[in-house]
């Protein structure tokens, strides 16, 4: 369990490809930006699965609690996750 | 006359929300829902064509109303906008919020989608902390079916305390069903036990510190738990809502007075 | 209850708030939410059931097509190139027939008038301005809605319009706009005034702005049959007459291409100046497709859209036509009150390569822009009502002989495109904002923009011998 762990990277969200599910650690954001991020379901410990990239690379859409939701870089650069497979 | 009206809540509505009844015994009941899990459906298929939008007071947020019959009775629904919550983060939760919880419509439909409950059950969860007249419907059983998503209706209504009732909206599978329990509710005949929701030990103590106070202060107008979690979370609009429902009383009995011209 | 009272617990209420924000926990905040979710999924996980075996899902696939890097774009523009295709060609025969049907009725209206000696002004009034306003209005209008909001309101059923905001939403981004614009914008194809109420939808007041200010950069209903008759106009001289129709569509669809780009670069520039800002945080979800229901789609269509923008539109469009058939007809000196507006109009309408009865044209078409043409070839006719005629041939002879270029016809097509918004819109951006600051900003700016554009297109043409 131990050794497993040190090579697990923490990432931002908006740097994990296409395909991947990850886990939620930590949200760096704060007031009503954090509350918006929290009502959608982004609670640490929540898995996110990386579904598809727009046509110019930005927004990113992602499956959060069934729902498919996009975000912008801006956000999903402010969310650590840690891969999962 | 005035003086009996002004503890009704029909005059709340009239002023603040713009609804107007013709009959003080029609019962309102809002729809409340998060985005794109076929609310409209279900306020088409109940009300037809008997029904009409506007704009809530002082806010650009589409307010859309309709009338049915059910049984002996008249019903106003409200079609609250589409939210994920209701902690009042934008101004549709706002307008949500503050209509279950001021308007004191007489029941409060919560439409959820049958492929993605999970995500759909913490607005439930929420509404049910604000008022016990709840009924659940489990709208898109068809696409579930589909997918191959088994809903255990009733698991859930146990789980939940509430009435929960399948739908498929778009072929009027279920609403005969929902139009039951919404009577049945609204009127009083069958009540409640909404499953408390329970948080951290932390919280929990930092809600029996200022329960006391918020006893006192709220005069039994709403329900000091929920304040205090709100006060807690640090929600900006809700003191202002506060304000504007229960502490603002200038120019008020005028506009009470028409309300009771539509009495019957 | 006693106000004083109130407001005294409203105070300890604010105390109490405060109180907890100076101890600042976080912490706290987020148990609460993540409370509820967690309660959420352990219900859901109870009753829940998922049969884990299928994997193939037809949503997925759509998607794969409609948001790729290499067909998103091309679909897009085919669908929406589509619907105006649609728009237009399938406007024309009932556009037609409703065009008929009016004016019979006004030729019985006349025949009612003569029969009670009514005097000829009263007559000229209210049938050939009121009235033969009205019939245009609608008869234009009408039918290019009643296709062009269904066959929206279907996309919007379908769940495709959130995609058409995922695909375009790093341009507005970019320009510090609102992901959501990309909808307000495309709605405005069909209306300009729908496009502003659509504006709703963007929560941020300033990128709302944004959406309503940039509106009328993509040209509506009301002035596609303007920009098409233009084109074919246009294009005409260099391409056969097989080939017309097509290049004419080649050539509005570039324009729509101008407008878009006006509508990013005009946003970029607000976002940097007078409404200064980053952009708002912005989620968009993509709900799963659905099957539409036509009936909420005909109804929706109709009533809320076809019909509320038509009855607008006609609130404005009765006293253009009064005024209108006022100017037309009382006479000083020799000449009408239109023409003699036209010859003040006349020397600044030269430099930006217009004349004085284009620029009049396009001031009485501020209540709808469908009757800019109309007004126009009435002027040029001297005739006193509007009219129609009734092939394009005739109607590019009859302005090649009031002195129009090449260079002319596409100065009209860039101002129909670039300027003031029509007055049921400006009406619409009042209602909508609130400010009358900014819904004069609204006209101003586009029209400060189209006499730019047209100005130094003139000069550099002019300056070159092109024309």
């Amino acid at each position: 369990m131990k050794e497993g762990y040190i090579y697990e990277k923490i990432m931002p969200l908006s740097e994990i490809d296409v395909g991947y599910t990850v886990q939620v650690l930590k949200l760096l954001t704060t007031g009503l930006q954090r509350r918006r991020m929290l009502d959608l379901g982004l609670i640490p410990g929540t898995v996110i699965e990386v579904l598809r990239k727009s046509p110019l690379a930005d927004p990113i859409a992602y499956n959060i609690r069934g729902a498919t939701i996009a975000l912008r870089t801006e956000e999903s650069r402010q969310i650590l996750v840690r891969q999962m497979n | 006359m005035s003086l009996m009206c002004k503890s009704c809540s029909k005059a709340v509505l009239n002023k603040k929300f713009n609804i107007k009844l013709n009959c003080h015994d029609d019962l309102v009941i809002a729809l409340a829902g998060n985005p794109n899990v076929g609310k409209s459906t279900v306020f088409n298929a109940l009300t037809g064509l008997n029904q009409h939008t506007g704009n809530w007071p002082g806010k650009t947020v589409e307010n859309a109303r309709g009338n049915y019959k059910h049984k002996d009775k008249k019903f106003v629904l409200v079609d609250l906008p589409g939210t994920y919550s209701l902690l009042a983060n934008s101004v549709e939760e706002q307008v949500a919020r503050d209509f279950i919880c001021f308007g004191k419509p007489n029941a409060t439909i919560v439409v959820t989608d049958a492929t993605c409950l999970e995500r759909n059950l913490n607005l439930v969860l929420q509404v049910m902390e604000l008022t016990d007249k709840v009924i659940l419907c489990v709208n898109l059983m068809d696409e579930a079916k589909r997918k191959k998503i088994k809903v255990d209706i009733k698991g859930l209504e146990k789980e939940l305390g509430i009435p929960v009732v399948g739908t498929t909206a778009r072929s009027g599978e279920g609403l005969q069903e929902l139009m039951d329990q919404v009577y049945e509710i609204a009127l009083g005949f069958q009540t409640t036990s909404p499953r408390p929701l329970v948080y951290t030990p932390d919280v929990e103590w930092k809600i029996e510190e200022l329960t006391p106070k918020l006893v006192e202060l709220l005069e039994g107008k709403l329900n000091p738990r929920w304040v205090a979690l709100r006060l807690i979370e640090g929600d900006p609009t809700i003191l202002d809502s506060i304000r504007n429902f229960l502490y603002d009383d200038k120019d008020s009995n005028a506009q009470e007075e028409v309300a009771c011209i539509y009495e019957c | 209850m006693n106000v004083n009272q109130g407001y005294q617990s409203y105070k300890e209420l604010i105390t109490i708030q405060n109180e907890l924000y100076e101890e600042g926990e976080n912490e706290l905040r987020d148990s609460i939410v993540s409370s509820i979710y967690m309660q959420a999924e352990e219900i859901a996980n109870k009753v829940v059931e998922r049969d884990q075996t299928k994997k193939f899902y037809w949503d997925k696939k759509l998607d794969d097509i409609l948001t790729s890097k290499y067909t998103g774009f091309p679909i897009m523009f085919l669908i929406l190139g589509f619907v105006f295709w649609l728009t237009v060609t399938g406007a024309n025969y009932p556009s037609a027939v409703l065009a008929n049907v009016l004016f019979d009725i006004e030729g019985e209206l006349t025949n009612w008038f003569m029969s009670v000696n009514a005097p000829e002004w009263i007559h000229g009034m209210l049938i050939l301005g009121v009235y033969r306003t009205l019939a245009w209005v609608v008869s234009v209008m009408l039918p290019p809605m009643a296709i062009f909001f269904p066959c929206f309101t279907l996309l919007e059923d379908l769940g495709y319009l959130p995609r058409v905001a995922f695909n375009l939403d790093k341009l507005f981004k970019k320009a510090g706009a609102h992901g959501k614009q990309s909808l307000t914008m495309s709605m405005g194809f069909g209306c300009n005034a729908a496009g502003v109420i659509a504006c709703r939808i963007i929560e941020s007041p300033r990128e709302r702005l944004i959406a309503m200010l940039t509106n009328n950069f993509v040209p509506c209903n009301g002035r596609f049959p303007t920009l098409i008759a233009l084109a074919t106009i246009f294009v005409g001289g260099w391409v056969g007459s097989q080939y017309s129709i097509f290049a004419a569509s080649l050539f509005v669809s570039f324009l729509v291409l101008i407008g878009i780009g006006v509508t990013l670069l005009v946003s970029w520039a607000l976002s940097k100046t007078l409404l200064k800002g980053v952009p708002s945080s912005f989620t968009l979800e993509l709900p799963p497709y659905r099957r539409p229901q036509f009936g909420r789609i005909i109804y929706t269509s109709m009533i809320d859209r076809t019909l509320f923008v038509l009855s607008r539109a006609v609130v404005v469009a009765a006293p253009a036509g009064l005024v209108t058939w006022i100017l037309a007809n009382v006479m000083i000196g020799n000449q009408s009150i239109l023409a003699h507006g036209a010859g003040f109009l006349q020397p600044f309408a030269h430099l930006i390569g217009l004349d004085g009865f284009i620029l009049m044209a396009f001031i009485l078409g501020l209540p709808a822009n469908e009757i800019v043409l109309p007004i126009l070839i009435m002027s040029y006719m001297s005739k006193g009502s509007m009219i129609e005629l009734d092939s394009i041939q005739a109607m590019k002879e009859l302005f090649i002989a009031n002195g129009w270029t090449w260079l002319t016809t596409l100065n009209v097509m860039l101002f129909s495109l670039l300027h003031y918004p029509c007055a049921t819109t400006l009406w619409t951006m009042k209602k909508e904002s609130g400010s009358t600051k900014w819904t004069l900003f609204g006209a101003i700016m586009p029209t400060v923009i189209a006499v730019v554009v047209l100005l130094v297109i003139t000069q550099v043409v002019r300056l070159l011998g092109l024309v």
